[in-house]
C-alpha cells in the first residue's frame, strides 16, 4: 500500500445496494458509529453490485469478477481493508479475495485443477483482479478494532433495562473457514456490543438460523414459514427487539412482518410487534448519538414503544430496589437500637 | 406443506463424466461423503426440497446427473452454508449445490420458475445500473412472475417510512458501463461454452430480459 491513511482506524467502506434503499438507515448508522469511535471511513469510489446471492448462483467467475471490481476499486485508492455492513456483500468480496488469494498470479496451476480462478475473472474483468484487498464487516471492524471496552467507555445513554435478541442470520460467521470471525454457531460479537451499550442480552437459540433470505419474492412462503420461526423464539425469551446485522434478515422481520404475521395466524399462532432495529442504531443510540442521524423513522415497527417500555421497568425496578434497602435500612436501625449485631454487611442466603 | 421426498432411481445410468465434472468446478472430494446426514440436519430447507441435501450428495456420487439436475433442492438453497459449516468432512456442501445449479441452468432446468426469474431479474437490474435497483427489480420480478400483487401492500409502509426510492442511485463513474461489460464478456463466454459442450442447446446465462 503506497498512500498509507495517518489514522490506523481509516477504511475503505462499501455500502452495498440495499444501503442506498430499503436499508438506507443501516447505512446512516454505520456511519455515524463509526465516525463517533473513531474509526474513517472512505467510500469505495465509484463502487457497483457485488453480485450478492444470485450472481454465485449462476456463475462463480461473474460473482468474482462483480465483487473484485470493487477490491479492486479499493486497492487502486489506497486500501487493502474494505469493510461493509451487509453480510451478502461481505460474503461475496470475501469469497472473491479467497479464491484470488488462492489461485496465485503466475498462473501456477490451481490446485482442483478446474479453471485458473484468476485468470477466469482477469478475463471478464479485463484487466488485472486485486492482489490483497480483502473485506471485513463493520460489526468485526467495532469489535476488533475499535473493541468492546472503548465502546463500553463511549456510552453515555446506556440501554438499561432493554431485552433484546441477537440475530446474526445466515453468513455473517459462516463458513467459518471464509469469514474467520468470531464463532459460526454461537457467534457473541453482536451480543458484547449491545451488552456494552447496557441493554439485556439474551440467549436467542436462532442466532444463525435463516430467515429465509431473498425468497420472499420468489417463495413467499418458505420466507414466511422461517421468519415466523423466528419472532416466535423472540417472543418466548421475553425480549423487546430482536436486533439484526443484515438488510435482508431486517426486511423479511420487519417490512414483511405483516406477510409474517398473516401466516402465524393462519397456522393458529401468536401476531408479534416486536422492532427489528439493526445494532448500529442500538449503538448509536448508547453512544448519545442524535435520533435523526440513526434512521430510526426508517423502521416498520417503531422503536419507540420497546424504549420506553424498558424504561419505565427500569424505573419500575430501581424504585423496588430503593424500597427495599430503605427497608433493610430500617430494619437494622432498629436491631442496632436492640444492641444485636454490629456487623455492616449480613452475608446472603 | 411439506414436499414429497422423490425416491431415489438408481436403475438410471451413471454418468462418470457428470461426476468428475461436480468434482472438478466445486473443487471438493466427493467421494469422502459418508451420507452421515448433518447437512440434512441442519437445512433450513429440507421440507421443501425432493431431495434432502445428503441425498442430493450421494446422486451426484452415484453419477445420476438428470435427477440431480432436474431437482428443486438446488434451486432452494439459500446458501446459508450451515452444511458447509458442519460437513465433518469438510466438504463445502454449499459450493456443490451452486455448481448443480449452474449446470441444471446451462442444461435448460427450471422446475422453481420464481426463483430463476427472481435471479435473472436481479442480474438484469445490475447489469443496466451497475447496482441493484430495488423497486425496479420487485417490479419487474411483479410482472413476469404472473403474481403482481404478492408483495403490493409493502408498497404503502415503503413511502411511508422513506424507504420506497423510485429512481436508481446509480455509480458516479465509470462503474455502470464497467460492469455492463463484465456481462457482455460472461454472456459471450457462456454462449462459447455452450456451443462447445452441448450444440444445439440454448445457453443458460445470468442476463435475460431488458430490465426495468
Amino acid at each position: 500500500m503506497s498512500a498509507a491513511p495517518s489514522n490506523p482506524l481509516t477504511l475503505a467502506y462499501y455500502p452495498g445496494c440495499s444501503q442506498t434503499g430499503t436499508a438506507a438507515e443501516y447505512d446512516r448508522s454505520s456511519r455515524a458509529c463509526c465516525a463517533a469511535l473513531g474509526v474513517e471511513l472512505v467510500d469505495v469510489p465509484d463502487w457497483t453490485c457485488c453480485g450478492s446471492t444470485p450472481a454465485h448462483t449462476v456463475d462463480h467467475f461473474l460473482a468474482g469478477a462483480l465483487a473484485a471490481r470493487n477490491l479492486l476499486q479499493a486497492e487502486l485508492a489506497g486500501h487493502d481493508r474494505v469493510t461493509t455492513p451487509c453480510p451478502s456483500c461481505l460474503a461475496a468480496l470475501r469469497t472473491a479475495s479467497h479464491h484470488l488469494a488462492e489461485a496465485p498470479a503466475e498462473n501456477g496451476a490451481p490446485q482442483d485443477s478446474g479453471p485458473n480462478y484468476r485468470a477466469e475473472v482477469e478475463r471478464l474483468l479485463d484487466r488485472p483482479a486485486p492482489l490483497r484487498a480483502t473485506a471485513v464487516s463493520v460489526l468485526q471492524v467495532l469489535t476488533e478494532d475499535v473493541g468492546v471496552e472503548a465502546i463500553a467507555s463511549a456510552v453515555t445513554r446506556p440501554l438499561t433495562g432493554l431485552r433484546v435478541a441477537p440475530y446474526y442470520g445466515c453468513i455473517m460467521n459462516r463458513p467459518p473457514g471464509l469469514m474467520q470471525f468470531d464463532d459460526p454457531e454461537n457467534p457473541t460479537a453482536m451480543d458484547r456490543v449491545l451488552e456494552a451499550c447496557g441493554a439485556t442480552v439474551v440467549d436467542y437459540p436462532f442466532k444463525t438460523e435463516c430467515c429465509g433470505a431473498a425468497f420472499g419474492m420468489p417463495r413467499l412462503d418458505i420466507m414466511q414459514r422461517l421468519s415466523a420461526r423466528l419472532l416466535d423464539m423472540a417472543a418466548s425469551c421475553g425480549v423487546d427487539a430482536i436486533v439484526v446485522a443484515c438488510p435482508l434478515c431486517q426486511m423479511n422481520l420487519d417490512l414483511r412482518r405483516g406477510q409474517v404475521n398473516a401466516f402465524s395466524h393462519s397456522q393458529g399462532g401468536t401476531h408479534h410487534a416486536m422492532p427489528v432495529p439493526y445494532f448500529t442504531q442500538l449503538l448509536g443510540l448508547a453512544l448519545g448519538l442524535p435520533e435523526s442521524g440513526l434512521g430510526l423513522d426508517k423502521l416498520v415497527l417503531p422503536l419507540g414503544p420497546a424504549l420506553t417500555a424498558a424504561r419505565a421497568r427500569e424505573d419500575e425496578r430501581i424504585a423496588r430496589t430503593q424500597a427495599e434497602l430503605a427497608a433493610k435500612a430500617a430494619r437494622k436501625n432498629g436491631t442496632s437500637a436492640n444492641g444485636n449485631g454490629s456487623k455492616e454487611n449480613t452475608p446472603c442466603a | 406443506m411439506q414436499t414429497p421426498v422423490r425416491p431415489l432411481n438408481l436403475a438410471q445410468a451413471r454418468d462418470p463424466d457428470f461426476q468428475a465434472a461436480v468434482a472438478r468446478d466445486s473443487g471438493q472430494h466427493l467421494a469422502s461423503c459418508y451420507q452421515c446426514g448433518n447437512c440434512t440436519a441442519g437445512c433450513s430447507y429440507t421440507p421443501d426440497y425432493d431431495f434432502p441435501v445428503h441425498q442430493v450428495m450421494r446422486l451426484v456420487q452415484l453419477g445420476l446427473k438428470e435427477s440431480a439436475l432436474s431437482c428443486r433442492s438446488i434451486w432452494l438453497c439459500a446458501t446459508c452454508q450451515a452444511c458447509t459449516t458442519r460437513c465433518p468432512n469438510n466438504i463445502d456442501v454449499a459450493r456443490v449445490m451452486d455448481v448443480l445449479r449452474h449446470m441444471a441452468r446451462q442444461a435448460g432446468y427450471a422446475p422453481e420458475p420464481g426463483v430463476k426469474t427472481f435471479t435473472d431479474s436481479f442480474l438484469a437490474s445490475v447489469a443496466k445500473h451497475g447496482r441493484v435497483f430495488e423497486v425496479g427489480l420487485a417490479a419487474v420480478f411483479a410482472i413476469k412472475s404472473g403474481k403482481p400483487l404478492q408483495d403490493a401492500g409493502l408498497g404503502l409502509p415503503m413511502l411511508t417510512h422513506g424507504k420506497l426510492s423510485l429512481t436508481p442511485h446509480e455509480p458516479e463513474g465509470n462503474g455502470k458501463a464497467e460492469v455492463a461489460a463484465i456481462f457482455a464478456r460472461f454472456d459471450r463466454v457462456a454462449a462459447q461454452k455452450a456451443r462447445a459442450h452441448s450444440p444445439g442447446e440454448t445457453p443458460g446465462n445470468g442476463k435475460k430480459g431488458g430490465g426495468e
